[in-house]
């Protein structure tokens, strides 16, 4: 009898929505988190701009969606719509980390480690208030609330399906299943192209690469070019789902997804949706059973934990100290 | 094609059998940097240097007396509180290496705390020579605290350790006033919140308050302080410990090998700047008579970094000017009309210092006036709205008299209607150009680069005149973060910083 009660107290549908939300911001953090650990990969070097591409690519999205008529009434469909979005933001994001890899970080190639960090630093910041510049401090709203709306005033992306207690929203299963898409998509890269090939011989050994032929600076540029098209991707989910965006949204999210990449193992590509998944999760049943106010407190001091005690992910091994 | 060695005995041939490269070419590294830079060095380094120090600081306090308006003298007091945390940041950075990106936590610590023990908000009033003392304990404390992950992780990965301390302050400090113990306990008021704690005490010392109404009271303690404080890091830094951070600095894993205590110095290092921050943090809870959570952010950091690497980390005096010259600049940026000639006083100075020979310049500078008048005409010949916008804008009116006034007028394309609450406002779009106009300038060689040059400061006057110069806050910190990528690019030792060892 005490058992069934406490099952009737135990809110399932709740719980489920629960983690289907924490997988949906992992997706997030794990595509994000992609980019850092394929350029810490290639350079050793931390990209605190990471997080400001993601955000760029998001307020890019935000203007195609705009400029085609805002979703209250757009001149276009939906799917292509969102597809130009997309489109969009991972073009210009792919050029913006092109160029903050040309300009920012190349001349310091043989630098002391600390001079591309703070140049790093520079550039995040930079971009931050090139946003606030752009598009103004205030937040902006995707309203995507309003795409084709039904008869109960809610948007097609927001639409549930499911059964039982399980239940998802058309939007999530986008963002989940496009995650797995890319994952995909850049581990054939990874592991079946020559570039890909390339990739892997600067990540082992930047100069044993540079004496057998490969174009390291082309290789860089190329990994600086993918990562970020892949964090203007998920700028753009967010603004899809979460809608509101700010100039200093890049920043927290994108220290975030560094940590899912080290916890993943710094250079492992599905180690990083990994980590992303578990922050998500971590951070969504925080919010839902700890605290709201203070789930940043807690994510952080969870991540502080985990970056002493298992500095090499969870299945990474431990790394030589090269002299 | 000869492919004889270079005989061993012709010195002029590269590196020499049995002759140290590095040695052979100590001299070339040790000539400093040329022209005003240099002669100022030369200049500095022949004055001793508590000289400089007091010739500075006497020069600070005695502005109250130079002058009667308070905002001058609160600029020079926060400007002084920079140079205090600038001073204070360098040890870690600067002398042994680290790159402490938790300093704000330190600084937002002590002013909390000081806070807490000062004012009304749990009845607490704490004498100064009481409460002053066990802040800054606390806060080295605190600084032994955090610095702990150092003895685990290093490089990057403390970095970003530090940078989740700062981010869990941060949320601590904003929703402080409704902490629970996460629901085990009663919300219980810690912080404040977003509003922070105000009213709190001012200095008291020998029976006499210090008024924060009249900043130069607290120009005078932070002076003291720096004072105090320089003297004191000036001589550690001569002394084994500093020698000590020096080698960490330049290679932590030769230092351990010879022995020292690496990550005791990185801890202690951590924990000095730390005790500095603390210092300024009761000044600045007393200065601005409240603590809010949104003055200990990431923003604060970089400014601090910013300082730091412009005048040079490692060297003190450079630490200072630099601290001296950022606050300074970005306090002229807030009114637009000081702005405005800051900004062609500048373009006036980088093409005279850069352009060479005196020929280039002259075209450079003709071309600039006739490229502006020219689109000038143009723009005027498409629509009377895109020159008859108006030039006065912000909270001081620009003099629409004079002949620099009317120059710009006539030069500068200013479109009206531009300064509506707009997003897509022209001014926006022209400065995504000149960005990749200025970056393109970079990469170009030659006579193209000086081409190039004239459009791209032509579009840059219009970005400044028509979105930039009115948005004061953002532009600061937009010059901070291109600051910070331009030194490190080209002059990653800043102004007055020593040239590091290499080792190869």
């Amino acid at each position: 009898m005490s058992g069934i009660l406490a099952f009737q107290l135990y809110d399932w549908h709740f719980f489920f929505q629960q983690v289907v939300a924490g997988i949906t911001v992992g997706s997030l953090y794990g595509l994000i988190a992609l980019g850092y650990t394929m350029v810490y990969g290639v350079l050793k070097l931390l990209n605190f701009a990471h997080g400001d591409v993601y955000m760029i690519g998001a307020y890019i999205g935000l203007f195609v969606l705009t400029a085609l008529g805002s979703p209250a009434n757009p001149i276009l469909p939906l799917v292509p719509m969102i597809l130009l979005a997309f489109a969009a933001a991972m073009a210009g994001c792919s050029v913006l980390g092109v160029v903050i890899e040309r300009f920012a970080y190349r001349p310091l190639r043989n630098a002391p480690r600390i001079a591309p960090l703070i140049s790093a630093l520079g550039v995040s910041f930079f971009l931050q208030q090139t946003a606030v510049l752009l598009f103004g401090a205030n937040p902006r709203s995707y309203n995507t609330f309003e795409l084709e709306q039904n008869s109960a005033g809610v948007g097609v992306l927001f639409h549930s399906t499911g059964a039982g207690n399980f239940s998802i929203q058309y939007i999530e299963l986008v963002v989940i299943l496009s995650t797995v898409v890319l994952m995909a998509a850049l581990s054939l890269f990874v592991w079946r192209t020559r570039t890909g090939k390339a990739m892997r011989a600067v990540s082992f050994d930047r100069e044993a690469a540079s004496m057998m032929g490969i174009d390291v600076d082309r290789v860089i540029s190329v990994t600086f070019l993918i990562g970020s098209a892949l964090a203007a991707a998920a700028g753009v989910m967010t603004g899809l789902i979460y809608q509101q965006l700010n100039p200093y949204m890049g920043f927290g999210t994108g220290l975030k997804a560094f940590t899912a990449a080290v916890i993943g193992g710094i250079g492992n590509i599905g180690g990083a949706v990994l980590g992303g998944l578990l922050i998500g999760l971590i951070q969504t049943f925080t919010v839902a059973y700890l605290s709201s106010t203070f789930s940043d407190l807690i994510l952080f001091s969870i991540l502080v934990l985990f970056m002493l005690f298992r500095p090499t992910g969870i299945r990474g091994a431990p790394a030589l100290q090269k002299v | 094609m000869s492919t004889n060695p270079p005989s061993p005995s012709d010195p002029a041939s590269g590196p020499q059998i049995g002759a140290d490269e590095w040695v052979r070419r100590s001299g070339e590294r040790n000539t400093g940097p040329g022209g005003v830079v240099g002669f100022l060095q030369r200049v500095a380094d022949r004055t001793p240097h508590i000289l400089l120090l007091v010739a500075f600081l006497g020069f600070a306090c005695a502005i109250p007396f130079l002058t009667t308006n308070v905002y001058v003298v609160g600029v020079a007091t926060d400007t002084m509180l920079y140079v205090l945390l600038a001073v204070g940041l360098n040890v870690a950075v600067g002398w042994a290496g680290m790159l402490d990106l938790g300093y704000v936590i330190f600084y937002g610590f002590a002013a909390y705390l000081f806070a807490e023990l000062s004012s009304a908000h749990y009845g607490i009033h704490w004498a100064t020579w009481q409460s002053v003392p066990l802040v800054i304990a606390a806060t080295i404390g605190l600084g032994f605290l955090l610095s702990l992950p150092s003895l685990r992780l290093s490089g990057d990965y403390f970095a970003i350790v530090m940078l989740f301390f700062l981010q869990i302050f941060n949320n601590f400090t904003a929703n402080g006033y409704t902490w629970d113990w996460f629901g085990l306990g009663h919300p219980h008021d810690i912080t404040g919140g977003p509003t922070g704690i105000t009213n709190i005490d001012p200095w008291r010392l020998f029976g006499h308050a210090l008024n924060p109404n009249k900043p130069q009271d607290y120009l005078w303690i932070a002076s003291a302080g720096v004072f105090v404080i320089v003297i004191l890091l000036a001589s550690v830094n001569k002394s084994r410990t500093g020698r000590a951070w020096r080698a960490l600095r330049e290679d932590p894993l030769a230092a351990n090998l010879m022995g020292m205590p690496v990550k005791w110095l990185g801890l202690l290092a951590i924990a000095v700047g730390a005790g500095v921050a603390g210092f300024a943090g009761t000044v600045n809870a007393s200065y601005y008579q409240g603590v809010f959570p949104d003055a200990f952010t990431l923003q604060l950091l970089i400014l601090i970094y910013a300082m730091v690497i412009l005048g040079g980390a490692g060297s003190l005096g450079g630490v200072i000017f630099g601290a001296v010259a950022i606050n300074v600049l970005l306090e002229v940026l807030t009114t637009p009309n000081h702005a405005r000639w800051v900004f062609y006083a500048a373009v006036l100075l980088g093409l005279l210092a850069k352009v060479r020979p005196w020929k280039v310049l002259a075209a450079v500078l003709a071309g600039l006036v006739g490229f502006g008048l020219a689109m000038h005409a143009i723009a005027a010949a498409i629509s009377a709205r895109w020159v008859d916008g108006p030039i006065a804008v912000g909270p001081t009116a620009f003099s629409t008299h004079g002949f620099f006034a009317t120059l710009i007028r006539h030069w500068v394309v200013l479109p009206k209607g531009t300064y509506e609450v707009s997003n897509y406002k022209p001014g926006n779009y022209a400065f995504v150009i000149v960005i990749a106009m200025v970056l393109t300038c970079t990469v170009l060689k030659g006579w193209k680069r000086y081409v190039l040059l004239v459009p791209t400061i032509w579009l840059g006057a219009f970005v400044w005149e028509t979105d930039l110069v009115n948005q004061a806050a953002t532009t600061r910190y937009l010059l901070v973060g291109a600051l910070l990528i331009t030194l490190m690019a080209t002059r990653p030792n800043g102004l007055f910083g020593q040239q590091r060892v290499e080792i190869v």
